[in-house]
């Protein structure tokens, strides 16, 4: 056996081992997403008698989902989470997008160094921090929890230091200043400037933010349930939390409804995962 | 045309950065401000009045045992969970980035627990432990197991194992992206002068990857610090409040026991631990980072 030989063997032996992990560690980490998956078919006294088995004793029911669905409000829940996240992402982009212009073109001026010097410090203030205020200025000052616009509003003002920190890279790395003064030359205002020519340029960028900020909005829990504490107007995770504390005891339920709120990112996923892969790692790499 | 007139640049300034300015200053500076404010009030949620109070918010922070317990378990569960976030998802980027057969596969495979919210992920693994695993724990044994989530003990661990199986496949992205960006070239000029793969992989790879590692290291202390979801759902504090993290703590102190003076004080402190753990890490890293 020659030398390349006996590499190649070790190479592929490796691999098989690699694989062999790879395998076993995947399995253990869609385990409980499988768990789910098979007793949401169950009823409630098969997962009790046993949780394990992939067809329950009494066989297999789907009675589950309606009851989860109704009693979820899941239509009304999921309307409620797509319009919250689809028009905060939406907002995000366009005002993050249009101040990353003016601070990396005039970077000079004050106003923009002390706004982008205010937004990269707010980055590292928890949560935690601005909640009670947030409820007192909000709710006591103004009273006006309970409306979608404001979560929107919300949600914006949270991601908007992040998304403009990631515009501001885009636009100071790729986007070339000459083409800005030919379209200024050609008699284009900055208004049209930004909008016919430095917005479509940006959207590997707008790409990244609308993946990475429309993933935490629509998972996100602790803001909405302080803001909407009306059924009404509840998003997904405020669904499932209220849907626990009711009908934690009976497990068939729960498990459809647990299925029922991963379900639309988890379809999402698995037309767009390149996409979202793409999106969240040159996110984070970048910030 | 004006361009250097205060009014010229004022003008494109509001219009530009305007919206977002507005929001900013909504959503974060009033805020932050208002609530260093609260800090001195002894507001209940409810009244109008919001009597000023001095410093006694942050001296029953200081004096609340609870707070410091919880605070002390966060660190304790953030070294654990940071530890193995970062060893697992640096062992799944290696194995994923080898060559091997459905690499891509396995990537996108291993991130799904990330796009899952935290709450419905607890509950899913509540399922799991008090269930699942009770009934393996019956099989075996024969008689009855308790739940993990049931043991003082058992609720942290359980905890960190949902926190690790839930960010490892994020922070394995940020490796990968690490692996990639050392170029094959210089992994083979270390084999040729005479280094085994694992001499390569500890003295060129890795050293190379510090970003990597900067980055990773500094979003799991970040968010394993204020972890509040997988938090409510999987354990929500029991048993006896043996779980109950720092976020959970101020979180029930405000508006469970309606003292937001005091939880706002507590928030503030748990802020400048994280906001100094944070920084400390960054900075120390930065130093030891080197370019090929």
């Amino acid at each position: 056996m020659t030398k390349n030989e006996q590499a190649a063997k070790a190479r592929k032996r490796k691999h098989a081992i690699m694989i062999t992990l790879l395998i076993i560690v995947f399995i253990l980490f869609i385990l409980p997403f499988i768990l789910v998956l098979i007793n949401v078919f169950k009823d409630q006294a098969d997962i009790t008698a046993n949780p394990l088995a992939l067809i329950g004793e009494h066989g297999f029911t789907t009675k589950n989902f309606p009851e989860a669905m109704r009693k979820m409000d899941f239509l009304n829940v999921f309307k409620n989470s797509l319009i919250i996240t689809t028009c905060a992402t939406i907002l995000t982009i366009l005002v993050s997008a249009m101040a990353s212009f003016v601070i990396v073109r005039n970077g000079k001026w004050k106003a923009c160094a002390i706004l982008f010097a205010l937004m990269i410090a707010s980055m590292v203030i928890p949560f935690q921090v601005l909640m009670v205020p947030l409820v007192s200025v909000y709710g006591g000052v103004f009273g006006i929890l309970n409306h979608r616009w404001l979560l929107i509003l919300l949600h914006t003002g949270f991601s908007v230091s992040m998304a403009t920190f990631m515009f501001h890279g885009a636009i100071h790395s790729n986007i070339p200043l000459e083409l800005e003064e030919a379209a200024l030359i050609d008699g284009c205002s900055r208004w049209q400037t930004f909008w016919k020519i430095v917005f479509p340029l940006l959207k590997p960028t707008i790409a990244t933010v609308a993946i990475i900020d429309a993933m935490a909005f629509w998972n996100d829990y602790l803001l909405p349930s302080l803001v909407l504490t009306d059924k009404e107007l509840y998003t997904i995770p405020i669904a499932t939390q209220a849907f626990y504390g009711t009908y934690s005891t009976d497990i068939g339920l729960v498990m459809a409804a647990l299925l029922l709120a991963m379900l639309p990112i988890l379809i999402l996923y698995l037309f767009l995962q390149k996409y979202i892969v793409a999106g969240v790692t040159s996110g984070a790499v970048k910030g | 045309m004006q361009r250097n007139t205060m009014a010229y640049k004022s003008r494109q300034f509001l219009t530009f950065a305007g919206p977002a300015l507005i929001l900013f200053c909504m959503t974060i500076i009033v805020p932050f401000i208002y609530g260093l404010y609260l800090t001195f009030t002894s507001w209940d949620g409810v009244s109008a009045e919001k009597p000023f109070v001095g410093v006694a918010n942050y001296v029953s922070a200081f004096k609340d045992a609870y707070f410091w317990a919880a605070v002390g378990r966060t660190i304790i569960y953030s070294i654990f969970a940071v530890i193995l976030v970062n060893l697992v998802a640096f062992l799944l980027a290696y194995m994923v980035t080898s060559g091997v057969r459905g690499q891509n596969f396995f990537r996108a495979g291993f991130f799904i627990p990330n796009l899952i919210g935290g709450i419905v992920l607890g509950y899913v693994w509540k399922f799991v432990f008090n269930r699942a695993f009770v009934a393996i724990g019956n099989k075996i044994t024969g008689g009855e197991t308790p739940s993990l989530l049931s043991t003082t003990g058992g609720a942290m661990f359980c905890l960190i194992l949902v926190s690790v199986w839930q960010y490892a496949g994020y922070m394995m992205l940020i490796y990968v992206a690490g692996f990639m960006s050392v170029s094959d070239s210089l992994k083979e000029a270390a084999m040729i002068d005479g280094c085994t793969p694992s001499q390569a992989m500890r003295n060129v790879t890795i050293p190379l990857m510090r970003t990597s590692f900067t980055t990773c290291i500094f979003l799991s202390i970040t968010r394993c610090f204020v972890v509040y979801d997988v938090n409510l759902s999987l354990t929500k504090g029991e048993p006896f409040f043996s779980s109950v993290m720092a976020a959970m703590h101020v979180y029930n102190k405000a508006f469970t026991y309606k003292d937001y003076g005091t939880g706002q004080a507590e928030a503030l402190i748990l802020f400048i631990i994280c906001a100094i753990i944070g920084i400390t890490q960054v900075y120390v890293s930065k130093k030891g980072e080197v370019e090929a």
